[in-house]
């Protein structure tokens, strides 16, 4: 390729007559960016799904390792019929809100806390990361012992383990906060609450949210662990249950209300955020 | 209200930044300072508006500022600092609802800021809709709403193309002949200096001090007619400049 056919000012290489045949640059961005496919997952889903029930039918699963998805429907249409679904679901929903909900509250005030203050810091983040590794579920004896074996100790367990995580979001979240917005915010004489409020908090809400996220997930975990410990109804009591008596179909409708449970709560999170941060877009 | 430095001196750790610096800026009146990068502009610039506290020397507020002003000293920022989460017009609003000046106060003055801003109809837009120029129009609408008596201004031009530049100086001296703001107005860019500037004050490489103050006497709205005069002096200016910025250069290679 000579030099003077790449200036701007030569004419377009086609329509000089005997010049070298042109072709189009290839195109090599692609990949690496992600677009929505929204028919992929039901479809996975559907066929893993299917594969298990043919495999189930042709006797390749056997019954005893794993019974068929229908089964295991079965299992769940008896739970509706009987209605005692309400009552597994009832108990579980409140331990999770309530445990999950002081948690979390409590970890914003303590992460506020820890990302404003530096005696707070200093005093405090230190024993949120001796506390925060801690498994929730080599305490729960302990839980019980205090908070009794009712609801308090399944409640404090599902507090512990979503507080956590929610201070360490929340003051890394507010160490993000662009510090040249708090300096414009000083420089217009903004009062201190205000500067917390307006700036502080709306900046550290994204990380505030993802916490949410693992919170939740970490909420659900415990909260079957904790059901398995002297409760009568809930998810975790009837997993427990079924695989007390080896009622694998029962096991596995148990599990996917737990799967079920987990959809729900990031789709909530999911509206959560395009609420609350549709500026970020 | 006029804005006098006496013999402020400014070092981090034991790294002196600027050496007595004394300087006004009277009512009314724009003051640019240029100087090579790294020569302490933007610390004192700080110091001017009581972000930061200089080593020695003080910073003097002579006479009353306006009474209506708000909030006497106010920046516009080089990377504009909008609230991503607010609209243009909850930008203006953060800094005016501190205030107790009641609802209908506040309204009448974001409608008029951003009428002479010219963001009227972009009112409802958020920061990341806007380009830079629109961007840093939407700080000067904020900066005007609480009507400064000083406005400090740290390369308010820089993170934008030269196209826009052009307008916003323009922009910037329709909204000087309307209110007579006065500014300290930090660049790098020579022509800003010369288009904007009452006086010009030449900085010396780190540790900054003050080597020379051109005054310009051609009233601002005047100054595109006078080409050549205005070519003089920005010549002038660079030569005073050049050394200083090669040599400061220089030292920041054998730093890293
Ligand atoms: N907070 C700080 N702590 C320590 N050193 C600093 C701090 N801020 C600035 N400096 C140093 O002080 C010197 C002056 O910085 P300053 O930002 O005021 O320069 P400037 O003239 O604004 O430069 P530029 O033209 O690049 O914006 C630089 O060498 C910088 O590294
Ligand atoms: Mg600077």
């Amino acid at each position: 390729m000579s030099l003077d056919r790449s200036l701007p000012s030569a004419a377009p290489a086609t329509e000089k007559p005997g010049a070298a045949p042109t072709r189009p640059v290839p195109f090599r961005g692609s990949g690496f960016t992600h677009r929505p496919h929204r028919h992929v997952a039901p479809l996975v889903f559907a066929a893993l799904l299917i594969l298990w029930e043919i495999g189930s039918r042709t006797g390749f699963i056997s019954n005893i390792s794993l019974p068929a998805p229908t089964e295991a429907a079965e299992a769940m249409a008896d739970l509706f019929r009987s209605g005692m679904i309400w009552k597994h679901l009832s108990a579980s929903l409140f331990r999770l809100t309530v445990g999950w909900s002081l948690g979390t509250l409590l970890g914003i005030a303590v992460g506020l806390a820890i990302g404003l203050f530096s005696v707070a810091r200093a005093g405090l983040s230190p024993l949120v990361s001796a506390l925060f590794p801690i498994p929730k579920i080599a305490l729960l004896p302990l839980f019980i012992v205090w908070f009794g074996i009712g609801e308090g100790s399944k409640v404090a367990t599902i507090l512990f383990g979503s507080f956590f995580p929610t201070v360490i979001a929340t003051y890394g979240g507010v160490d993000n906060v662009d510090r040249s917005l708090i300096r414009m915010g000083q420089s217009f004489g903004l009062s201190w609450s205000s500067i917390v409020r307006k700036i502080i908090i709306p900046g550290a809400l994204p990380a505030i949210l993802s916490g949410f996220r693992i919170s939740a997930s970490i909420a659900i975990i415990l909260l079957v662990a904790a059901e398995m410990i002297g409760a009568e109804y809930g998810i975790g009591a009837y997993i427990l249950m079924a695989g007390a008596l080896y009622a694998i179909d029962q096991l596995i409708a148990g599990v996917a209300l737990l799967s079920l449970l987990g959809l729900a709560v990031a789709w909530l999170i999911g509206r959560a955020e395009k609420m609350l941060l549709g500026w970020r877009i | 209200m006029e804005l006098i430095l006496e013999k402020i001196n400014h070092s981090y750790g034991d790294m002196p930044v600027l050496t007595d610096i004394s300087l006004s800026v009277g009512s009314g009146e724009i003051v640019c300072v240029v100087g090579p990068s790294g020569c302490g502009k933007s610390t004192l610039l700080r110091i001017i508006g009581g972000l930061e506290r200089p080593t020695s020397g003080e910073v003097l507020m002579s006479g009353e500022p306006p009474a209506d002003s708000l909030n006497p000293l106010t920046y516009v920022f080089q990377d504009f600092a909008l609230l991503p989460w607010r609209t243009v017009e909850g930008n203006v609003r953060l800094v005016l609802e501190d205030h107790r000046i009641g609802r209908e106060r506040v309204g009448a003055v974001v409608d008029d800021v951003l009428a002479r801003t010219k963001l009227t109809e972009f009112a409802a837009a958020y920061p990341r809709q806007l380009s830079g120029g629109m961007k840093q129009r939407v700080a000067i609408a904020r900066a005007l709403s609480v009507n400064p008596a000083v406005m400090l201004m740290d390369e308010p031009l820089s993170a934008l193309d030269s196209q826009t530049r052009d307008l916003l100086m323009d922009d910037l001296i329709e909204l000087w002949t309307q209110v007579r703001f006065s500014a300290c107005y930090i660049t790098h860019n020579l022509a800003e200096a010369v288009r904007l500037g009452h006086r010009i004050v030449v900085m010396s490489r780190r540790p900054g001090r003050i080597r020379d103050i051109v005054e310009i006497d051609i009233p601002l709205s005047e100054r595109p007619g006078f080409p050549t005069e205005t070519a003089a002096i920005q010549r002038r200016l660079w030569e005073m400049m050049r050394d200083e910025a090669r040599a400061a250069d220089r030292e920041l290679s054998d730093v890293a």
